[in-house]
This record gives structure tokens, sequence and C-alpha cells, in this order.
């Protein structure tokens, strides 16, 4: 394709055949990139699909073919799943989790990261660089000394001790982009509230943050789904079955299964798992397309 | 902090005398950094960075964990661990593991990066692809779906008899596939469990290489395009050498995250697939530590893991400056 444009783009003496319909070239490099975009998004939206359809068979059904619709959508899956398999009680308790380890993390970060950016102190590179260090080494190095210190401190297996660790892990990630964001956003505005009088808590809380609700936004989010998605650091600290969150559970259930049980639960357990993550998703979609500038305009 | 100043000294006399006043330690602004800065770091060091110098201590004791008893034995664990033959092939398969996730994730990444943003018409404008909005979202679905869900859903895909896979692949006419065990099987296992980890990366890069390639000025498209450039030299010539940054840091993120793995390996297989072809060293970490109590001694793994970990970082930076990346140290 790139011989066929070569030849052509210089060509563009095309000042009056600008109207002229799209030239060939064009057409084929755009039929190639659909092919290749849509076999790529049928290869992921099959999966998916599939796992939606499967959980409203039942098991008999997702033995006898994997393409058959269900003869009745077995919405009762979801309502098992839900009370019987525990996903209710996990649901609650990773709510509480994320939601609590979001708003620490976001407001800790965000403080700390103001501080980095706009504040010269000694002892700076130091915390940039264990922030850094945080971000690198696998978080598996940590995991067996870190069983201890929660076991040392009684948080061992309870959900403010995952909360915090929860928070300690998150912040790296949290620091370093909302770093980079309040190096880029105007110091003049922070300027002009501590010339009217406000103290430095009032001028982060009041002008600086809100400004930098764009980068929050995307962090947030950011975070929102890795916290979700934690397996590792619940399955090691978090061992009780009724402080499980919704990872625990949803694979202890895939565990547990074997032949002898219900698939078309499991697979409705896994919409559960994925509804909320999803709604996250497409409705921060708008919310990430907000800018710094836009902030700062109103 | 000192700009502070020089602005003030345009603003009214008594703004000045307040202002001056700043550069005391009041009370408002040592409370200010002890909280703002002293907090976040109390948390970070506690449960972060102690743990990290704490592993590597007890890397060199026989701790076991249910007392406090931790007999030093110096490096007495790592040479167990180099004549632990099932330890050596989990460090083979997550050195595989590193070697091939990030070549093709970042690949097909770039792939369809490219195809989304210079897709489009070769007139006017330079614009992406039609539909470029969906595709993009679309893409990014596997990397919000939880990958224990994503381990679940795809051994529910491989599942033998009633998987999608064989279900697919006997519907078209291959027969042989009727009942074959995808991840039961040490031939493809392993493969088997690298197209879920891409599955669900591949979306996530290709929305980072499309925000950077966005992020070069379309000035440079064009000019390119009036010197002659087609579309497959812009992508080779332009677009990737202005993007090396980020895919570096791509690539060192996929390989950090292919040397865990733990994840995905344990939802797929949780003891190790056949014969050990998928057990990762994460998995034999966890293991040892939480199953067989030999704290000791998976500390150390916990080491080797993040030594191979920091080697592979250097590695992908130093060959990129070798193969001639920026020469900019600053980001």
């Amino acid at each position: 394709m790139s011989i066929n444009l070569k030849n052509r783009a210089p060509a563009a003496g095309d000042s009056y055949t600008r109207k002229a319909t799209e030239p060939r070239g064009d057409r084929i490099v755009a039929g190639v990139s659909h092919t290749m975009l849509g076999l790529w998004s049928v290869m992921v939206l099959v999966p998916l699909a599939w796992t939606v359809m499967s959980s409203f068979k039942t098991t008999k059904e997702i033995f006898a073919s994997p393409f058959s619709l269900p003869k009745v959508w077995q919405f009762q899956n979801y309502a098992n799943a839900w009370s019987t398999a525990g996903i209710g009680n996990y649901f609650l308790n990773t709510v509480i989790v994320v939601g609590c380890a979001l708003i620490i993390v976001m407001v800790l970060g965000a403080m700390c990261a103001y501080v980095l950016a706009r504040y010269v102190f000694p002892g700076h590179r130091v915390v940039y660089y264990l922030m850094l260090a945080g971000l690198t080494f696998p978080i598996f190095l940590a995991i067996v000394p870190l069983f201890f210190i929660l076991k040392n401190m009684g948080l061992l297996n309870t959900l403010p001790g995952l909360i915090i660790v929860y928070v300690a892990f998150a912040l790296p990630f949290t620091v370093f982009f909302l770093f980079a964001f309040f190096k880029a956003l105007p110091g003049e505005i922070g300027e002009a509230a501590q010339i009217d009088g406000a103290g430095e808590w009032r001028t982060f809380f009041q002008v600086m943050l809100p400004m930098a609700k764009p980068g929050l936004a995307s962090v947030a989010i950011f975070n929102f789904l890795g916290l979700w998605n934690q397996y590792l650091i619940p399955v090691a600290i978090n061992t009780e079955t009724h402080n499980w969150v919704l990872s625990q559970g949803i694979v202890a259930f895939a565990g547990q299964q074997g032949y002898a049980v219900d698939f078309g639960q499991l697979f409705a357990g896994a919409v559960i798992v994925v509804v909320p993550v999803m709604i996250a998703y497409i409705v921060f979609q708008r919310q990430l397309q907000g800018s710094v500038s836009a902030g700062t305009m109103k | 902090m000192t700009q502070a100043t020089t602005h003030v000294q345009s603003d009214s006399g008594v703004r000045v005398a307040v202002r001056r006043r700043r550069k005391k330690l009041t009370f408002d602004k040592v409370s200010f950094m002890a909280v703002f800065l002293g907090l976040p770091l109390v948390i970070y060091l506690v449960f972060v960075i102690s743990p990290f110098v704490q592993a590597i201590y007890y890397s060199m004791t026989s701790w076991s964990g249910f007392d406090n008893s931790m007999p030093f034995v110096g490096l007495d664990n790592y040479v167990k661990l180099f004549n632990d033959s099932i330890f050596m092939i989990s460090v083979r398969n997550s050195i595989v593991l590193a070697i091939f996730l990030p070549v093709v994730t970042v690949i097909l990444a770039l792939v369809l990066a490219t195809l989304v943003t210079i897709g489009g018409s070769s007139r006017g404008q330079i614009k992406g692809l039609k539909g470029a909005g969906f595709y993009r979202i679309v893409s990014f679905f596997p990397y919000v779906i939880p990958a224990v869900v994503i381990g679940i859903i795809w051994s529910q895909i491989y599942d033998p008899s009633s998987g999608l896979l064989n279900g697919f692949l006997t519907g078209i006419g291959l027969g042989g596939f009727e009942s074959f065990p995808w991840l039961g099987d040490a031939r493809t296992a392993m493969i088997a469990s690298m197209v879920v980890i891409v599955w669900g990366f591949v979306g996530f890069y290709m929305i980072l290489f499309i925000a950077a390639i966005k992020g070069i000025p379309a000035e440079t498209f064009e000019a390119a395009r009036i010197d002659g450039a087609g579309r497959f030299r812009t992508a080779t010539t332009i677009t990737i050498p202005l993007i090396r940054d980020n895919i570096q840091t791509a690539y060192v993120y996929m390989g950090i995250l292919a040397l865990d793995a733990f994840v995905y390996m344990s939802v797929l297989n949780s003891g190790g697939g056949p014969e050990n072809s998928t057990l990762v060293m994460s998995q034999k970490l966890f293991t040892t530590a939480f199953s067989k109590g030999q704290f000791g001694l998976a500390c150390a793994m916990g080491v080797v893991l993040a030594a191979i970990t920091l080697i592979f970082s250097a590695l992908v930076f130093l060959v990129n400056r070798i193969t001639g990346g920026s020469q900019d140290v600053s980001e």
C-alpha cells in the first residue's frame, strides 16, 4: 500500500480534483484497516457476549452446546449467585474497601503530589525516588513481610487492614500522575489566592484541588479499576471468608465448581463482578475528555 | 514560592507585609507540610518500603513464621533455590513470558493504534479512521475486566468439551479439536495462557499509543506527506521514532506485568499446569510462603523476582539507548 501512495501523494496538484471521490488507495487502506480492527473487535466482543449469554443458561444447556441460545432466560442464575454463592456479601465488602481506599488515596496522593510539585524542601529527591521504587519493585517482594506487619498491628484479615494496604500500594501511581498534573497547573493562580489571604490549606482545598479535577478524575478511574480488580493482596492478607472481596469470591466459586455445580451461576457471578467497572468506564469515558484548560477557564 | 514575592511587589503595601511573614514558619505552613507530606509518607514507608527492605533480610534467614526465631543462614536460601529444579522451571517460564508478552502485545497494539490514527483519508487534514471511537471503546473493554474474571472466562472458552474455542473449531470442520484440552496439554498450555494475557492488555496499550500519536503535531505528518511519504513510511519513520519513549514505557510495564502474571496463571491453571508448564515464580512464591510456611525461602524468591525485574528494565533502557533512543534523561 505504501508504494501505491508514494506515487499518488506528490501528485497533489489536486486543487480542483478535491471534490472527486476518495482515491482508490484510501479506500483500500480504509478497507484493510476496518477489516483488521473489525476482527480485533470481534475477538474482544465475542467472549464477552458469550459470557453474558451463558449466564442465562442452565448448566445442562451450557454442556449441550456452547452456541445455543438459552431456551428459557434463567434470570435466577443471578439471584442464586448473589445470595447462595455469597457474591452479594463479597460485593458489599468490595464496595466498602474500594470506596474507602479510593477516597483516602486520592486525598493523600493529591496532597503529596502537590507538595512535591510546588515546594522545594530537603529530601525532595529522596521522596521522589522512593515513590519510583514502589512502582518498579514487584508486590511479591513485599507480600510476606506485609503479612506479618499487619499481623503485628492486629489488622490482618480485617477490612481496615486491607484498605490501608490498598492505599499504600496505590499511592506511588497516584502521586506520579498528579505530580505531573500539578506541575502543569499555572502557579499564578495559587499565588493569587495567597495574595488574597488564603493560607496553605485553603489554597490547596479551595483553589488548587478544584483546578486539578480533570487529572483527579483520570487517576481516580484508574485507581478504581486497579483496586476493584485487585486479587493478590486480598488473597494473601484477607483470608476470612466473610471478609472476602469479589475477586476472591469468584475464584473460590470457580475453583470449587468441579463438574457437579452450576456453570450458569458462575457466568452470572462473573457478569456481576464486571458490571460496576464497565459502568464506571463508560461514564468516565466522557469525563476523561476534560482537559487542564477546562479546569482553569471556569 | 520565591516567585510569590516578585508578584507581590506590585501589589499594595499592606499585602507585602502580610506576604513577608510567609517566609517564617507559621503554624499554617508547618501543619500543612506535616499533614500533606508526612501522612502519606508514613503510610507509604510502613506498608510499602519497609516490607521491601525486610524481605531482603528475611531472605537470609530460615524463618518459618510461626515463632520469632529467625536463624540467620546467609545465602543458603539462594543456593537452595538454584538447586530446586521446580523453582528453576518457574524462573524459565517467567522469563519466557517476559520475552514474548511485551513483544507481541506492543507490536499488536502499535499496529492497531496506527490503523486507527492514520487509516483515514489522505486528502485534506490528517485524520483518523471513521468509527475510530467505536474501536477505541471496544478495545479498552478487556483492560476494564478484572483479571480473575478474564481468567475464568477464558478457562471456560478453552474448556475441552463445552468451550467456545473447540465448539468453533469443530464447527469449521476441524474435528480433531473436538475435546482438545488447551490448558491441560503441556504443549499448548503456555501459549494458550499467553493469548489470554495479550488479549487482556493489547487494548490498553493501543489507547496509550493512540494518545501518544495524537500528541504529535499534525504539521509533522503533513510535512512527511508533502515530501511524498506513504502511510507505511510515515508509520515507520515518523510515528514510531516520535513515540519511542512511550513504546519503551509500555514495554517495561508489560514486562513487569509478565514477570508477575500471578492472577492469570493461578486462575487458568491453579497448580502450575501440566508438567509445571505454566508455573511462574510468583505462584511458586505464594505457595512456598502461604501453604508451606517457608517464609525465608519465599522472601529469597521475591528477591530473585525483583532482581530479574530490575535487570529486565535495565536491559530495555539499555537497548533503547544503544539503538539511538532519545538522550533526554529528564523524563
